[in-house]
């Protein structure tokens, strides 16, 4: 009996937290519908207002496409480096080896605004701020880590006997990659690429370091745009981001088990 | 290599290089890694050892700085009050905001790591997914729902419990509650990896031998789960003190954290060796706390192995 009822508190409790996790979430969604353009709750009415808005407010779409950009050609760049990185630290054995692998996982530690800060203070001299090679720059920093780490551990459990295999039989190294290594270990560079795409198109803090006038990723343009104004635009906006980046992490659980991946 | 194994090694000349991979794969090895070594140094280390010079220049107002070599910033730093008070604010935000993600976090990381429901894997990932929805996005949810006219004060007014809004935003309380579930999930995440030596056996064996719900609880499962609580303390931590868009949105200008004073000083009042001062700052907090977690780990696994 005492334990039936230490059972149903522990799910009260349970269901408690979890409510509290995605309550804020919910209310986005409830709100992104509302007629009223002020911060209020509950709504007033029904509408799709809010998303037309969002399409047609132009540093919202101007930012969209500027963070994809980023996006695409930050995730290609960390995928290069990082999957041949990966290659070194898990199939050969050289000195300062480890070094080197705690220096490329070693930006995760670093606070972004601190980040944020010193490519700021490097990068204006140079020209590169406020510009798409400064902050393609900036994010392929921010996304290295999480692709070496799935990269490695994707290395690691394979087995590395069937690369020896094709050596024996006379592939080269080149040609031992791209055709053993790379289709066996493809779960973890998806995974890799996946992470980072998404680390790079949520990026605010370095972002907002880097960018100006000319160019402006989207999470900088919606932080610009909630210190005026923080109607159901943002909420529908909001809502748009959270389908398209669940939708992405979904679509790859489905395939590969993305949480598997995360938490191994 | 199959015949070979009754035979003396080769006698290798003393000027042919050490026996295993010939060394010309060495630098083979390199230029597998030079790209990313390029990348990481370029955008990554050169910029941080330059926000540390840049501290020891000098401020000489209207954006103009001196290349010089002094303290100014770092006593401008540790002589104004106002900038022991931020320093006071971030510190007290990461402690309340670690404390109560703890809270929060421990009772589901349990439930997930013992629930046999066939549920587990969608209830993990009901836990987890969060953290993939834009920080902005969940900050713009909690200034709805803890706003003057927002979800929680209408409810409150609507049953006639108060009469006059509750301050719940731009004050410290809105920015612990907003952060404290922005951080939920990494907490989450922290503790299950660590929950690994957690097993329902002990509590078992502690429950047939007459120990009841709390001391099984406080002498088994706490010690057992401790290195993971530590570590996603640690995380949550370090997360809150340089969190910048949830104290500046929820917080509306009147809680004043080091991330929000490092980016003001950096584009705004273009005081470049005060924001890399206060950076330093900051970094220096996160090294405190890192060792610090370090001890209290050591010290739990020596307790745990003297078992």
């Amino acid at each position: 009996m005492n334990d039936t009822i230490a059972t149903t508190t522990n799910r009260i409790v349970v269901g408690l937290i979890f409510a509290f996790l995605w309550l804020p979430i919910l209310v986005i969604f409830v709100v992104s519908f509302d007629t009223s353009t002020f911060l209020r709750f509950p709504p007033e009415g029904f509408t799709l207002d809010a998303y037309t808005t969002v399409f047609s407010t132009p540093a919202f779409v101007s930012g969209l496409w500027t963070s994809l950009v980023i996006a695409v050609f930050a995730t290609t760049l960390t995928l290069i480096v990082s999957t041949t990185a990966a290659l070194a630290f898990t199939r050969y054995r050289f000195r300062g080896s480890a070094a080197a692998q705690s220096f490329f996982l070693s930006p995760l530690l670093v606070p972004n605004i601190v980040l944020g800060l010193a490519l700021l203070l490097f990068f204006a001299p140079l020209g590169l701020t406020d510009g798409y090679v400064g902050l393609i720059l900036a994010h392929v920093v921010l996304c290295i880590p999480y692709a070496v780490r799935t990269i490695t551990v994707s290395l690691t459990t394979v087995d590395a006997s069937s690369e020896d295999a094709a050596r024996v039989l006379g592939a080269s190294n080149f040609v031992t990659f791209r055709r053993v290594t790379l289709p066996l270990i493809r779960p973890g560079i998806i995974a890799g690429g996946v992470l980072a795409f998404l680390v790079s198109f949520d990026e605010a803090i370095v972002s907002l370091f880097l960018s100006g006038f000319a160019v402006t990723p989207l999470p900088v343009a919606l932080l610009d745009h909630m210190e005026t104004q923080a109607g159901p635009e943002v909420a529908a906006l909001s809502v748009l981001l959270i389908v398209f980046s669940l939708g992405i992490v979904i679509v790859i659980e489905r395939v590969l088990g993305l949480t598997r991946t995360l938490r191994s | 290599m199959m015949t070979s194994v009754s035979e003396s090694p080769p006698r290798v000349p003393p000027t042919t290089p050490p026996v295993g991979r010939p060394r010309r794969r060495i630098s083979g090895i390199w230029w597998l890694i030079l790209p990313g070594l390029l990348i990481l140094t370029f955008s990554y280390f050169v910029p941080m050892l330059w926000v540390v010079r840049m501290a020891f220049n000098r401020f000489i107002g209207g954006g103009g700085i001196e290349l010089t070599f002094s303290f100014d910033s770092f006593l401008e730093v540790f002589t104004d009050p106002y900038y022991f008070k931020v320093a006071g604010t971030t510190l007290a935000l990461g402690c309340w905001v670690a404390a109560l993600t703890i809270v929060v976090a421990y009772p589901l990381s349990l439930f997930l790591a013992r629930t046999t429901s066939k549920y587990k894997a969608l209830l993990t990932m009901f836990a987890i997914a969060p953290m993939l929805v834009s920080s902005v996005a969940r900050t713009y949810g909690w200034m709805v729902v803890l706003g003057n006219q927002g979800l929680i004060n209408t409810v409150l007014g609507g049953l006639g419990l108060t009469d006059r809004p509750i301050q719940l935003s731009n004050n410290f309380t809105g920015v612990v509650i907003a952060l404290v579930q922005i951080f939920l999930p990494y907490a989450v995440l922290a503790m299950s990896s660590g929950f690994g030596r957690l097993n329902t056996d002990l509590e078992q064996a502690a429950a047939s031998l007459g120990a009841n719900r709390i001391t099984r609880f406080v002498r088994i499962t706490l010690p057992l789960t401790l290195p993971g609580v530590l570590t996603a303390a640690l995380l949550v931590f370090v997360l809150t003190i340089s969190a910048y868009v949830t104290p500046r949105l929820i917080g509306g200008g009147r809680v004043f954290v080091l991330a929000a004073e490092i980016y003001d000083q950096a584009t705004n009042q273009l005081n470049w060796p005060l924001a890399a001062a206060l950076s330093i700052v900051l970094i220096v907090i996160f090294g405190v706390a890192i060792s610090l977690y370090q001890i209290l780990q050591k010290r739990v696994e020596r307790r745990m192995s003297g078992l």
